[in-house]
């Protein structure tokens, strides 16, 4: 199979407009994966699944992932002068990188038995601008995992043609797979309780008479 | 009645019992769970229903379908919150006399998924619970025990005073509450008729 | 059959409501008088192997509408994943598929691997194929099982599936201690070498297997009864199997040449010689066909392993059982479960647990098809399609 830079230059020849990042991966397995834009996210998956070369007949698995806001802290030094005497200065500048869902896919050929290409789709935020679009169009398989993702993270997926919560019940408000998101309080009282566990039953239960 | 007078008798081929033994003797020996597997215990079950655990020694082969048909539900395996209410109106469908066993440690606790947001911690939080299975998953000679302790507790039961059971009681109730679906979790949490939160076991 | 998803229609992605009831298009048949019947089958129902329901729309006896619905088992097993360190969710993975817990634990052995770059000594190796396979043979026993009770065949042919499944699980048991609960992959390796004399068991449990398929095959195989309730029931169109991700023994009952053992072989499978049966209409019968045949590729698969295991280590010296901790990154690893392709995707922040642990169910995705497989049919073949599916609820909800 081509490279993903290879795939990348011929992605943006065919769909004009689009853009894409290749993402490195850390880890020794190296499963790169591209990043694209939502606004051409179909029409690149539909070239993937389409083109001679790499024929993605096959959506394996489609994950939603939950990236919160992250502040990080870059220490720097510098020297300046204070009150006549030069001295060094430790300082901390705080970078906030806004919080995002991302949606990724991983492609196969099944015709020939080729892959992975990985697909990341990304959210403006995490609040309001959840909306992806969906690739179930393409490939059905993606259908319960899209509705998978919605019920639990809150994507919308626009496009998609049964966008109902799938795991939860319909009157759930909640999104239990957002990192933020805060179960009920309902722990079992445990025989011999300490640390966290103490403190809530403390709140929770009766004390010994 | 004297126990040495009664297996003398019974050696000359005379049998003499009283009504409450030949009632619970019946019952206990007849007893037809309901059909109703929930995960991985169910498959445990299943294997105690089959060739080489051979439930049927015990009268409790007859899996019934209909919960109209059964007096035995076997909670085998996690109540996950969005079957709880199903759960217990199958539950409040079986006729009386009615036992539950709670099978491994998912329907006594939530188990190894105690920390599910869509758990149910413990069946007994909406059902009073006969027999309790621990587990993870209870072997079928664990079943087999519990059903021979299940019919310990039916031949013990006295028909008359206070000890009666609950299904010869008018006053005591047959079906509970069924929980409903809220925007967080199942309201109420649990049936305060039926289960209380345990006190503390030590003050640190 | 027409376009992907012909059969449902279109949301207003304007703005999509939080939840919306189900809403029924109907395909009313030509002989039909017109009046439909909702039935839901499930949760609790004999013939959906757990607790799965379907909302299906009758119009007489023949189904026009059906939607599965899923969660009652929904155990939050990703949830978990997340907050537990990564060796504390080996033995969760045996709770998804319970029939096939040894194949879980491959898998997320597998995925771990890659993101930390393990290797698995040979003898470890040996050791995942022969219980990867006498998983299969007992998975797939035990559904032929499961799919004639649902045909109506009540108990027997089940008991008899039961029957030999006991005795691979008490292989499983000297093994690993459990019957159904295995835990045994490790990253890197095994938990345990193999107690002495269990070479000896397996094999000749694997020398007397034929003889039950034999028996099995007798039965049913030619049975009048069974061909003609299965066969043309259920048909999956070849391309309607690849576009909706289905993999398995459903996917090659349609003819798709794709088993990951050859496909994109994992473990040591390039090595043994083994064929892999495909069908021809993708129907009930040949899905079924299916199982019969594999367990008959797994048993030569498991004769060549059990005759060529080597002795030595079984996990890898470098593999850290405390303080795993994998370098930042993410990796997918998928096997050809009994299921279907199970995977494994991962990634990792550089703390004790995953940032993100996410199980690619084969169950689940094989469900996508449900509606296809059953328009038209009587509602009686429901119960059979589904069968042939081959779910298990802990896996389709986790």
């Amino acid at each position: 199979m081509e490279t993903l830079e290879q795939i990348k230059t011929r992605v943006e020849l065919a769909v004009p407009g689009a853009s894409l990042t290749v993402i490195q991966n850390g880890s020794p397995c190296a499963q790169h994966s591209i990043l694209v834009d939502n606004e051409h996210a179909l029409e690149v998956a539909r070239f993937l699944q389409q083109d001679p070369q790499l024929r993605l007949d096959y959506l394996s698995n489609v994950t939603g992932v939950d990236w919160l806001e992250q502040v990080l802290q870059e220490k720097s030094r510098s020297r300046r002068v204070i009150d006549g005497v030069e001295r060094e200065i430790e300082e901390t500048t705080e970078k906030r990188v806004p919080g995002y869902l991302e949606a990724i896919y991983h492609l196969y050929s099944m015709e020939l038995k080729h892959g992975p290409v990985i697909l990341r789709l990304r959210t403006s935020d995490r609040a309001k601008g959840t909306v992806l679009p969906s690739l179930t169009p393409l490939w059905r398989g993606a259908e319960f995992q899209e509705r998978e993702i919605f019920d639990l993270y809150g994507i919308r997926f626009e496009g998609h043609p049964d966008l109902r919560r799938i795991l939860m019940w319909d009157s759930f408000a909640d999104h239990p797979m957002r990192k933020d998101y805060v179960e009920p309080d309902d722990y079992e009282y445990e025989p011999t309780p300490h640390d966290e566990v103490l403190e809530r039953a403390r709140q929770h239960y009766l004390p010994r008479t | 009645m004297d126990e040495h007078l009664r297996n003398e008798l019974s050696r000359q081929g005379i049998f003499v019992t009283t009504l409450e033994e030949l009632y619970n003797w019946g019952r206990k020996n007849s007893l037809w769970p309901l059909g109703f597997g929930l995960a991985c215990c169910a498959i445990e079950m299943i294997a105690t229903s089959m060739a080489r655990h051979d439930l049927a020694r015990f009268g409790a082969e007859v899996f019934r379908p209909s919960p109209r048909q059964a007096d035995l539900m076997i909670v085998a395996g996690t109540v996950t919150k969005k079957m709880a209410p199903q759960v217990v109106r199958l539950y409040n469908q079986m006729a009386e006399p009615k036992y539950v066993i709670a099978m491994g440690a998912c329907a006594i606790s939530g188990g190894p998924f105690k920390q599910g947001y869509n758990v149910l911690k413990g069946i007994d939080r909406y059902l009073p619970v006969d027999v309790h299975i621990p587990g993870c998953p209870p072997r079928p000679e664990a079943l087999l025990h519990a059903f021979m302790t299940l019919q310990e507790k039916i031949a013990a039961q006295a028909l008359t005073g206070e000890q009666r059971p609950r299904h010869l009681r008018a006053d005591a109730p047959g079906a509970f509450p069924v929980p409903e679906f809220g925007a967080h979790d199942l309201q109420p949490p649990h049936n305060p008729e039926v289960w209380t939160p345990p006190r503390l076991a030590r003050e640190s | 059959m027409t376009g992907p998803d012909s059969s449902h229609t279109h949301t207003d992605t304007a703005s999509p409501p939080a939840w919306r009831r189900p809403t029924y298009e109907l395909r009313p048949q030509a002989e039909g008088d017109g009046r439909m019947l909702e039935i839901s089958m499930g949760p609790q129902h004999p013939s959906t192997h757990g607790v799965f329901r379907m909302d299906v729309m009758l119009d007489g006896e023949r189904v026009v509408k059906l939607k599965p619905v899923f969660g009652y088992l929904h155990r939050n097993h990703e949830k978990i994943g997340e907050s537990t360190t990564y060796l504390a969710s080996m033995p969760y993975t045996d709770r998804l598929d319970y029939f096939c817990s040894l194949t879980n634990n491959w898998a997320y052995a597998l995925a771990v691997e890659r993101l930390a770059g393990l290797q698995v000594p040979e003898r470890a190796e040996y050791i995942r194929v022969i219980l990867a396979e006498l998983t299969r043979l007992q998975n797939h026993a035990c559904l032929g099982g499961f799919l004639l009770q649902d045909m109506g065949a009540s108990g027997t042919p089940l008991m008899y599936a039961f029957r030999e499944r006991e005795k691979i699980l008490d292989l499983f048991e000297a093994l690993t201690g459990a019957r159904m609960m295995c835990n045994y992959m490790r990253f890197g390796g095994c938990r345990c070498d193999l107690p002495p004399g269990w070479l000896e068991r397996a094999r000749a449990l694997v020398a007397g297997f034929p003889r039950f398929l034999d028996e099995f095959e007798a039965l049913l195989t030619g049975n009048e009864i069974l061909m003609s309730r299965t066969q043309g029931v259920g048909v999956l169109p070849r391309e309607l199997a690849i576009n909706a991700s289905i993999t398995g023994p459903g996917l090659r009952a349609s003819g798709v040449n794709y088993d990951l053992r050859k496909a994109d072989p994992y473990g040591i499978y390039p090595r043994f010689s083994f064929r892999i049966p495909l069908g021809d209409h993708g129907d009930v019968y040949d899905r079924y066909m299916m199982r019969v045949l594999e367990m008959r590729e797994s048993l030569k698969i498991l004769e060549q392993a059990l005759r060529d295991i080597p002795d030595g280590p079984i996990i890898d010296p470098k593999a850290k059982i405390r303080g795993f901790r994998p370098k930042p990154g993410e990796a997918y690893a998928r096997l050809e479960g009994p299921k279907g392709e199970l995977g494994f995707f991962l990634i990792s922040d550089g703390s004790p647990n995953p940032y993100r642990y996410r199980v690619r169910p084969p169950s689940l995705i094989n469900l996508t098809v449900l509606e296809d497989l059953c328009l038209g049919h009587h509602v009686a073949d429901v119960v059979i399609i589904l069968g042939s599916v081959d779910i298990v609820l802990g896996e389709v909800d986790r």
